[in-house]
């Protein structure tokens, strides 16, 4: 069975919630639905004070070319455009809206039938794509038509879909391609119509053997789609691990997927993309888990953007008593909450509670050189090293140790013996040169 | 016996040879310095700390020798004094520079400030204030893990176990500018020492409007102007709802100190004001 060549571990997979119906959480009482994005330029407000917004309304033109609309998940009156907590700690703009029933826009097309056919053509498809504000579901959130336009001169030819969901604890992808896989196979479709390409292949990871049976059964109606079982390892999503899993291809160092002629896209912005361009509906609400060891209903809600996370755990069971620590996301890459009244995001994957004895941090000690961390970084890349020259703001030598290639998956601190907090300082290290280098590209 | 000989006439020739060499070597690429360089930094305080701006001493010497005139160079270790033994060694004139002292920007202590969620991550603030934005509710606050502390190499600035503030130690500190480097919240000014080591400044850099400010700290700036319409001077400005006391017209009055509704405004040095006594008004006994 194919898995990526270099690194990897395997943490425990705890999938408490697989199998679990979505769930969709009630509609809150108020919204606050971010402007900013995790990537590129926050959009613009374009609705005012009092107005009364229905459900799918644009409310946020995207500002820029790495930018994305934004539109209202909720219907009511806009409270204000104000700052708003996010889950870092600091206060983005964000428009509120006071819920009041649940009107929708009246082109987006409610009714559940699957629907096959689409004759857009590839620039229609993309234009669709943009005006619905659709972005990487994964968590970079990045702008899913700028993905699709690949540079002059850059052609696709396969496109990945990412159904491996390698974090663990987390269940959404799967339980989404469970319960929506024709209509994911139909997103399928017009991405890849949309890229021009003649083949797709979904990977999925070996542990979700019914969502492997469902979609070779399904895929046999879509000519060029390819269903591939991997090898459990971690980050098999990383897109550029996952090429190198399904296609064999590696990215070169500091490039992207297209250099390599793939464009890889997760299974959550697919059936975006389907509801996007068959059913006029944008980008408003996606599914999350909230799980944890001690969470008496681990499970995947169909959540509204803007949501507090609050309301949708306490719709979950509440935070259970021997929480240590709440994590927004999985417990590799997913950062600690300061607090739950943050609003979901279109990048917001799920809510894990971790134990208080799980949450205990072990004291540091010093590196003995074991090359554990070298082992298993998927990138090839020397965390002990770049530790190191981080500690001692050796900045050049970082950017030349390759430091901007890290996708910050956390494997190195995962496995480090005397418990270095590795990824924090490549982390600071990597923003330092990254800062560095835009610099160097504005005196140009 | 020949062997012998031979061999140590060898060496000998080999040895006169490198020697000729060596020395018209040593003539033709003769790297001219000044000697003056030699002097200057015998004169400075060795402390390497970069605070003039130049690679460590010795640039700074060289800088020095170099420079046409002595404005715009100070070592800020050595103060006046030092530059005084600079001017006298290079016949040059010095003006005597304006003393200036490290001043910490946050009056955010565990009691102004309570604390929301504890940080168990790597004790280093750079290293938590690239992950989020710290314990409390302010984002521009202090994060009290001290990488001002370690980057001092005066022993002139400590975090206070207690208050978790940095607090600045004005007879060691040399104005090197380490600290303000050091600190990731930029909360830390050269600010001028003042006539009697007295200065006044707002101890806050939250730009958050006037509510979130003072709900995350008791001394926060909440931007309400009192201290700009009360400055006789025209010494402060406000920018992005925080105040900013200008110390080159600032003059000391207090007028802003006694103003200010959150307490923001610091007075450092002074003596304690003296309390007018107050009327006490005794009702009329019928």
């Amino acid at each position: 069975m194919k898995t990526f060549r270099i690194g990897g571990i395997h943490p425990a997979e705890n999938k408490f919630s697989a199998g679990k119906k979505i769930i969709k959480a009630n509609l809150p009482k108020q919204v606050a639905i971010p402007l900013a994005h995790y990537i590129g330029a926050p959009s613009l407000p374009i609705v005012a004070k009092g107005e009364f917004v229905k459900v799918g309304q644009l409310i946020g033109k995207a500002n820029g070319f790495i930018s994305a609309n934004v539109h209202s998940s909720v219907s009511g009156k806009v409270n204000k455009i104000d700052v708003q907590l996010d889950a870092t700690g600091y206060k983005r703009a964000a428009v509120f809206v006071e819920v009041n029933g649940d009107e929708w826009v009246e082109t987006i097309d409610r009714s559940p039938e699957v629907k096959r056919e689409c004759n857009l053509t590839k620039e229609e498809i993309i234009k669709k794509i943009a005006e619905a504000g659709i972005v990487g579901l994964g968590g970079a959130t990045f702008p899913t038509h700028v993905k699709l336009s690949p540079p002059p001169g850059k052609k696709a030819d396969v496109l990945i879909i990412n159904a491996v969901e390698c974090e663990s604890y987390l269940t959404c992808d799967h339980q989404l391609m469970m319960e929506k896989g024709e209509e994911i196979m139909i997103g399928i479709s017009i991405l890849m119509k949309a890229l021009d390409v003649k083949r797709a292949i979904v990977g999925i990871e070996n542990n979700k053997k019914d969502a492997i049976a469902l979609f070779h059964k399904l895929a046999k109606d879509f000519a060029g789609v390819e269903v591939m079982a991997l090898k459990v390892q971690y980050p098999q999503g990383g897109e550029k691990q996952l090429i190198d899993a399904t296609i064999g291809r590696q990215v070169p160092s500091g490039a992207l997927p297209i250099e390599v002629g793939a464009v890889v896209q997760n299974v959550g912005t697919t059936y975006a993309v389907y509801e996007a361009v068959q059913k006029n509906k944008p980008l408003f609400e996606r599914v999350i888990t909230i799980t944890g060891k001690s969470s008496k209903n681990p499970g995947n809600y169909l959540v509204r953007l803007g949501t507090m996370l609050s309301e949708v755990v306490d719709q979950a069971g509440g935070v259970p008593a021997d929480t240590g620590k709440i994590v927004g996301g999985g417990p590799m890459m997913g950062r600690s909450l300061m607090t739950l009244d943050v609003p979901m995001a279109k990048g917001s994957a799920g809510v894990l509670f971790m134990q208080d004895t799980e949450s205990v941090r072990n004291k540091t000690q010093n590196c003995i050189r074991c090359s554990k961390c070298v082992n298993v970084c998927p990138m090839g890349l020397e965390p002990y090293l770049l530790m190191n020259q981080s500690e001692r703001e050796m900045w050049p030598e970082m950017e030349k140790d390759r430091v901007m290639d890290c996708i910050e998956c956390g494997s190195c601190s995962y496995t480090c013996p005397s418990n270095r907090a590795l990824l924090d300082y490549i982390r600071f290290g990597k923003s330092t040169v990254g800062g560095i280098i835009r610099s160097r590209q504005i005196k140009k | 016996m020949n062997l012998i000989l031979v061999s140590i006439l060898t060496l000998v020739v080999i040895g006169a040879l490198s020697a000729i060499i060596l020395f018209f070597v040593s003539k033709k690429f003769h790297v001219f310095e000044d000697p003056r360089i030699d002097e200057v930094e015998a004169a400075l305080p060795a402390a390497n700390c970069g605070g003039c701006g130049f690679p460590g001493c010795r640039g700074f010497a060289n800088a020095c020798v170099k420079a046409d005139t002595l404005d715009g160079l100070l070592c800020p270790v050595g103060g006046t004094e030092t530059m005084e033994k600079v001017a006298e060694i290079l016949g040059k004139t010095v003006v005597a520079a304006v003393p200036t002292v490290a001043v910490v920007r946050c009056g955010g202590t565990c009691d102004n400030r309570p604390r929301k969620n504890t940080y168990d991550g790597v004790s280093h603030c750079f290293i938590a204030h690239n992950l989020y934005s710290g314990e409390t509710g302010c984002s521009w606050g202090c994060l009290g893990l001290g990488d001002c502390e370690l980057s001092c190499k005066f022993d002139a600035i400590h975090v206070n176990p207690v208050t978790l503030i940095p607090e600045v130690d004005e007879d060691k500190c040399t104005s090197c500018g380490a600290c303000v480097k050091a600190c990731p919240k930029m909360l830390i000014e050269l600010r001028k020492k003042g006539p009697k080591s007295r200065r006044i400044y707002v101890r806050c850099m939250s730009q958050d409007k006037g509510a979130i400010a003072k709900k995350a700290c008791d001394v926060g700036c909440i931007g309400c102007s009192k201290c700009l319409n009360v400055c006789p001077h025209g010494a402060i400005t406000i920018t992005n709802n925080l105040a900013f006391i200008h110390d080159d017209k600032c003059k000391l009055c207090r007028k802003c100190v006694e103003v200010c509704p959150t307490n923001s405004i610091i007075e450092l040095n002074f003596p304690p004001r003296k309390v007018k006594e107050e009327q006490v008004l005794t009702p009329k006994v019928e």
